[in-house]
């Protein structure tokens, strides 16, 4: 064994090397970058530490568009894309011929580039000069008014914006509830019958309790993804999201490090933690919800 | 007699509330099947439909009569698709090789391999897995612009080769693995390498293929940190090349030409997932998340 004692690390190096120059150094950097005001990435020079950086993203009118955009979206996909994809999970879990075919339908999504297949959402919502778009003709056709959705009133836009989201993640949360449907065990189902119980009672005293811990796990999954929203709101609005007014925190960290507004890596910094500290406390909560709550 | 016939009755009542509502579950499910279905249909639609007769249609048609291939065409020359396309397989193919290089060893150095500080090691690793990528580009991104390499391909590779959850993934799979096999190799005179490259990675090979797929699928689809890495058009992956187009590639309204494009990229991913669609769930499944 001694004469080996460096031969593992040999084996571990490359993996090392990788994360602690990507991964380690960055962790403890960006809270130096943080605390460093007024920092200048040309000259690589700053002109005091506290606090400041920490209060001008959070006096920043653009962050807090930023915040309120994301909670919203939040609050919005992931309690109905859980439902959702429960609701078709239950669905699928008492088809017999079909149920893989769906089941792999329903999958695609997550296969495909997010930002390729937004662009095909924003032309079926879009309303241009020569075509109002086949949602707005939709909606038309059931006697309503024709909207913007790409352009128009922010309520459409968020409308639009969390029906993608949902559109991309439900795939995960099918799969991940499908699975853990087919693994409960028959017996209680089977003792269930033999007691005639009602259906909707199945379901809450068996199915629900039994496959609470993945629920839960979707649900904490679910609000950190939300939180980190950006790429698909870039798929349908474009790379300019603050004048769209549909940034998100995520976004405006990319925005303050590089693009339209870019060059202030201390701001991104601080904007990046505050960031990291919501979702630790938002998962924090979420952790103590589920210790009264779930049956493991 | 009586009772029987209503009993009879009940029965059939029963067993028909049951089918209709095994029918309305079917329904459901078909329609969500063909809603997500839908925007793929529309994307090949429209890009098969002409400029002029996609412009000329104030209710866009669901079906085309005269299908034309027009506006791939446009899509290849009009703007530097092929040249997106390519820059994606190369750093596709460059990021997943290296990284399948750095976490094989480190699996099995993690699974096999005794040595002092590795339960603390791996701690250490596992840790990691809670960073979220947000807190680490920035300064990532000032590394890489540093060392002058933006615009360059090893800008675009190196952060993205590494992956904590692969290399727990497949260490657990090593894992498997009866004990008995490596000392059985080891008093052969078996080196460790020759073990791993022989026996190791052709028996956890339903493993390698997995992470391998759902890597080629995160790499073909990156934005964020392309985006941040390349301004220059010759280092553009098709993510940024999309909304390089959408944005001024072939003039906002030549809308067929954009979808064309879109049908090109979205093509190998469909391809590879219709050929592994059971391993690519099976992996996710086993705790994946998207992007």
């Amino acid at each position: 064994m001694k004469k080996n004692s460096l031969r593992p690390w040999l084996y571990l190096l490359p993996a090392i090397a990788f994360l602690g120059l990507f991964m380690v150094y960055p962790l403890v950097d960006v809270f130096v970058y943080s605390f460093e005001e007024g920092y200048n990435s040309a000259s690589q020079t700053y002109f005091g530490t506290g606090f400041y950086n920490y209060s001008y993203v959070l006096h920043d009118p653009y962050f807090l568009q930023a915040v309120k955009n994301t909670f919203l979206i939040v609050m919005i996909t992931v309690p109905v894309s859980t439902a959702f994809a429960l609701m078709i999970s239950l669905g699928l879990s008492s088809l017999k011929k079909l149920q893989e075919l769906y089941q792999t339908i329903y999958f695609l999504p997550y296969v495909t580039n997010t930002l390729a297949v937004g662009l095909v959402f924003m032309i079926l919502f879009k309303r241009t000069a020569y075509s109002e778009g086949l949602v707005n003709l939709l909606i038309r056709f059931f006697g309503g008014s024709s909207v913007d959705f790409i352009d128009g009133p922010y309520w459409a836009k968020m409308f639009v914006m969390c029906f993608y989201t949902v559109w991309v993640v439900l795939p995960f949360k099918i799969l991940i509830l499908t699975s853990a449907l087919a693994s409960v065990n028959q017996d209680y189902y089977r003792a269930a019958r033999i007691d005639a119980t009602p259906k909707w009672r199945i379901f809450f005293r068996i199915t629900l309790p039994m496959i609470s811990p993945m629920i839960f796990y979707l649900v904490i999954t679910g609000f950190i993804g939300a939180f980190k929203a950006y790429s698909d709101e870039v798929a349908l609005f474009g790379t300019d999201l603050n004048s769209a007014g549909m940034n998100t925190i995520v976004g405006y960290i990319y925005d303050m490090l590089y693009g339209n507004s870019g060059g202030y890596p201390s701001y991104a910094s601080a904007a990046a933690i505050l960031l990291f500290a919501i979702v630790l406390t938002i998962t924090c909560i979420n952790l103590l919800f589920s210790r009264k709550n779930v049956t493991v | 007699m009586q009772s029987d016939e209503l009993k009879q009755k009940n029965l059939s009542a029963s067993l028909f509330a049951q089918k209709s509502g095994h029918a309305l579950v079917v329904l459901f499910l078909t329609i969500w099947a063909l809603l997500v279905l839908f925007p793929f249909y529309w994307m090949l639609l429209t890009s098969l439909k002409s400029y002029s007769a996609y412009n000329a249609e104030y209710i866009p048609k669901f079906f085309t009569l005269s299908p034309t291939l027009q506006n791939y065409a446009d899509a290849f020359t009009a703007v530097p698709l092929a040249r997106y396309f390519i820059n994606t397989v190369i750093f596709t193919v460059a990021t997943t090789g290296i990284m399948l290089f750095v976490i094989i060893p480190a699996a099995f150095a993690f699974s096999r391999l005794q040595f002092r500080g590795k339960d603390l090691a791996f701690m250490l690793f596992l840790s990691l897995m809670m960073i979220p990528n947000e807190l680490v580009v920035i300064t990532n991104f000032q590394t890489i612009t540093n060392w002058g390499m933006r615009n360059t391909f090893w800008g675009l590779i190196l952060p993205s080769v590494t992956s904590v959850f692969y290399i727990y993934l497949l260490k657990e799979n090593f894992e498997q693995i009866p004990e008995e096999l490596y000392k059985a190799a080891k008093v052969d005179g078996t080196s460790d390498l020759k073990y791993l490259f022989k026996v190791m990675l052709p028996i956890c090979r339903p493993t390698v293929i997995t992470i391998t797929i759902l890597k080629i699928i995160e790499c073909w689809n990156a934005y964020v940190w392309p985006r941040l890495i390349t301004d220059d058009e010759a280092y553009f992956l098709v993510s940024n090349g999309i909304q390089e187009i959408r944005e001024n590639g072939f003039g906002r309204e030549n809308i067929p030409a954009m979808m064309a494009a879109v049908v090109v990229i979205s093509i190998p991913l469909i391809v590879l997932f219709l050929i592994f669609h059971k391993k690519i769930m099976a992996g996710v499944s086993r705790g994946g998340t998207k992007g």
